[in-house]
């Protein structure tokens, strides 16, 4: 993961940011960006479908070089900006403390 | 098989010939073998001919002894040779040997109610000069295409709309609500077409023009009576195979050799099967394979050729074969498609004219009598699944369902849940079995224009559709219901159209088909449904009346739906791989049209080129916008 921020504040926003633009681009097509909020339901708002989920995951593991398991992919871990985003956090943070506490 | 076109003028003023010979010529590729074309004062009808029964003494328009009565006709009435006899017994007398006179002789006994009589596929217009009418019909199914329009005071109808679209007055612009309908249904609903103002006649529907007016009527409609005769499943598989037979039988009358379509399923397999039992001559089968082994079924198609002795022929498809013909493939559907299967059949058609031949016997139709296709058996797994929500096993059945779309594998129960519509409100949805489909196909309509959505706003094609049922409807158990909503929306609209009638008659060759034999039909739609899916056995009935004639290979299989690589095929290298492509999706040219989001198709266009997953629903919106821009380019231009 990179920031070009220097607090965690930053580091989340950033984060968020890339979330974003990659759900803008591929599921609306660069429309609505500024009408969707980090904690809109990306099911509810019809943008995601059953390939959609298998392009976000697969946008995570390369953007953030980290493994999503099978039993992670729920909407509880994927389903709005800011659970993607805590999500990655969480799974980044694991990462780090599993190796040692090196990134 | 024909192309057939014609204008009645409303207010008595003349036809010219000229007009309608151009109308005709539009549809040459129906009927390359002859031109016809019959004037009489404000009446005009035209006819391109493929000879087929009695090549030498059937051309068209053809009259009645008297004169009285002029036809012109596209398609088979398979059951002549039986309804001439019982007419010459009545005192009639015939001059040729074709199909074409026993219907003017039928019409001479029946008026409007011939078409009760025929066992066939037909499109066609009679001129009753004595009672000053214009008579036109459409089988019952809706194998032959029919359109019509009344533009000012002159009737125009034909074939394909690009006959309709020869006359200089008609307009042509886009019906925006068709519009919507593909993008929903993956077909327009008749009378509706992507074409405004020009209607297109329904399946089992009569029209009349008399006295200035139009007025359309179904004379045959599917219905799903409650069966009280208890038969046994034995019974009910001699029933269905003896009909098969002799549908069979009568389709294979003809004055030139017939080919059959060998996919490697259950339904070619048996009509291939049973010709091999009315005849031991030489017999032809095509197919098409695929260099992708996702959708190559080539392993059956051998399995079944070695079984049943044919002299087989194959078509290989690539991707780029599909980009190279989809223009003509658009020209010929006159509609845009969600799809690009009906590519390969284009090419498919291709195969069996440059083999000589012009007419081809297939299992079309099968799997929506007799419950073949994953839908009904999806629909039957999600509401057994709604019916306990919280149940960890029921929705593992979906996953098996679908082996082949890898995507499901690994989606939680939670996703499933909400991408196959198993709540409480969906489970009481008249339209439940096919929401899934029909809610992921909406949502391409994101592409549209601001404009046209602003049209738009206030239709839903989900709620006409509902709306629009016939009253039965909810008496019908779960598994009709959803057979009805596929033998009543895409069948018609799509499978026999831009994958059947279009893509064979693009290359003169003439598609038939015994499961749709109407006797067959109303059978089917006597048969339980139980004995159509027995669990999760689609066409249960069919396999077990057929156990005998086909290879265990082929009965056994999972059922594959036929399927062709998509948006992919447009592109190699991350380039276009066609000019047409980028000219057709360049923002300007979108821009230009107005139908679709420039800004939404870049990005869409970009994600394609560069690879990677491409869902259903992205290949859906590419092929769909591509195709409509080929539609409006091609049939509209700068009006």
């Amino acid at each position: 993961m990179s920031s070009t921020g220097t607090g965690k504040g930053s580091r989340m926003h950033t984060l968020e940011s890339a979330i974003r633009s990659f759900i803008v681009d591929n599921f609306l097509f660069g429309e609505g960006e500024n009408g969707l909020k980090n904690e809109d339901s990306l099911l509810e708002n019809g943008l995601i479908d059953s390939t959609g989920i298998l392009e976000l995951v697969a946008f995570i593991q390369q953007s953030f070089k980290l493994i999503v398991e099978d039993e992670e992919i729920v909407p509880d871990n994927l389903d709005s900006i800011d659970k993607i985003a805590k999500f990655v956090k969480r799974k980044d943070e694991a990462r780090v403390r599993n190796n040692g506490g090196k990134p | 098989m024909c192309g057939i076109c014609g204008v009645l003028n409303l207010n008595s003023k003349p036809v010219s010939a000229q007009v309608v010979e151009k109308m005709a010529e539009t549809i040459r590729h129906r009927g390359p073998d002859q031109n016809g074309v019959y004037t009489d004062g404000k009446v005009g009808l035209g006819h391109r001919r493929l000879s087929i029964i009695d090549v030498a003494c059937g051309q068209q328009p053809m009259p009645n002894a008297d004169k009285s009565l002029w036809i012109s006709f596209n398609g088979e009435i398979f059951n002549y040779v039986e309804l001439r006899e019982d007419l010459e017994r009545r005192g009639h007398r015939f001059r040729t040997r074709s199909d074409t006179e026993v219907i003017l002789h039928l019409y001479e006994e029946h008026g409007e109610e011939c078409v009760q009589h025929f066992n066939g596929q037909w499109a066609f217009a009679i001129w009753d000069r004595k009672k000053d009418r214009l008579f036109l019909s459409r089988d019952r199914l809706g194998v032959r295409p029919l359109f019509y329009t009344l533009n000012n005071e002159t009737f125009i109808f034909g074939s394909e709309i690009k006959a309709i679209l020869a006359c200089p007055e008609v307009r042509r612009e886009l019906d925006l609500i068709g519009l919507d309908q593909i993008f929903t249904f993956w077909c327009t609903r008749a009378p509706r077409t992507i074409f405004r103002n020009i209607l297109e006649l329904p399946p089992g529907h009569s029209l009349l023009v008399e006295a200035g007016r139009i007025r359309t009527w179904p004379y045959w409609q599917l219905d799903y009576p409650q069966q009280n005769e208890k038969l046994s499943e034995k019974d009910w598989a001699e029933r269905l195979l003896e009909l098969l037979m002799d549908a069979t039988r009568i389709r294979l009358r003809s004055d030139v050799p017939v080919g059959a379509y060998l996919s490697g399923g259950l339904d070619s397999t048996v009509v291939t099967a049973i010709i091999r039992r009315h005849s031991e001559a030489r017999l032809k089968t095509f197919s098409v394979v695929f260099e992708d082994p996702e959708f190559d079924e080539r392993r059956y198609q051998r399995e079944a050729v070695d079984f049943l002795r044919t002299e087989h022929h194959e078509v290989g498809i690539t991707g780029e074969d599909i980009a190279r013909v989809f223009p003509k493939v658009i020209w010929h559907a006159e509609k845009p498609v969600l799809r690009s299967a009906p590519a390969p059949l284009f090419l498919l058609s291709s195969l069996v004219r440059n083999q000589g031949y012009k007419v081809v016997l297939s299992g079309e139709g099968a799997d929506e009598i007799l419950g073949g296709y994953d839908i009904f058996k999806e629909a039957k797994i999600r509401r057994f699944w709604g019916r306990r929500l919280e149940s960890r096993f029921r929705p593992l059945l979906l996953k098996r369902l679908y082996p082949y779309l890898g995507n499901l594998r690994s989606q939680s129960q939670s996703y499933l849940k909400a991408f196959f519509h198993v709540g409480a409100e969906d489970l009481a949805n008249p339209l439940f079995s096919h929401l899934p489909r029909w809610e992921l196909t909406s949502r391409i309509k994101g592409f549209f224009s601001e404009d046209l959505r602003t049209e738009l706003r206030g239709y839903s094609a989900l709620e006409e559709l509902a709306s629009s049922l016939p009253a039965a409807f909810a008496s019908w158990d779960d598994f009709t219901k959803s057979q009805y909503l596929e033998a009543s929306c895409l069948f018609p609209g799509y499978i026999l159209s831009s994958q059947g009638d279009r893509m064979g008659m693009a290359h003169s060759v003439e598609g038939r088909f015994p499961f749709l034999d109407h006797r067959v039909v109303e059978l089917a739609m006597q048969i339980p449904p139980q004995l159509k899916m027995k669990v999760l056995s689609e066409k249960h009935i069919l396999k077990r009346a057929t156990t005998e004639l086909v290879p265990a290979a082929v009965t056994s299989r999972s059922k594959q739906p036929y399927r062709a690589p998509d948006s992919a095929s447009f592109f190699s290298r991350g380039k276009a791989s066609e000019p047409y492509v980028e000219e057709m999706l360049a923002s300007a040219r979108i821009r230009h049209e107005g139908v679709f989001n420039p800004t939404k198709v870049g990005k869409l266009y970009d994600k394609i080129k560069r690879g990677g997953v491409i869902g259903v629903k992205d290949n859906m919106a590419l092929l769909g916008i591509l195709s409509t821009q080929l539609v409006i380019s091609q049939f509209i231009g700068n009006q």
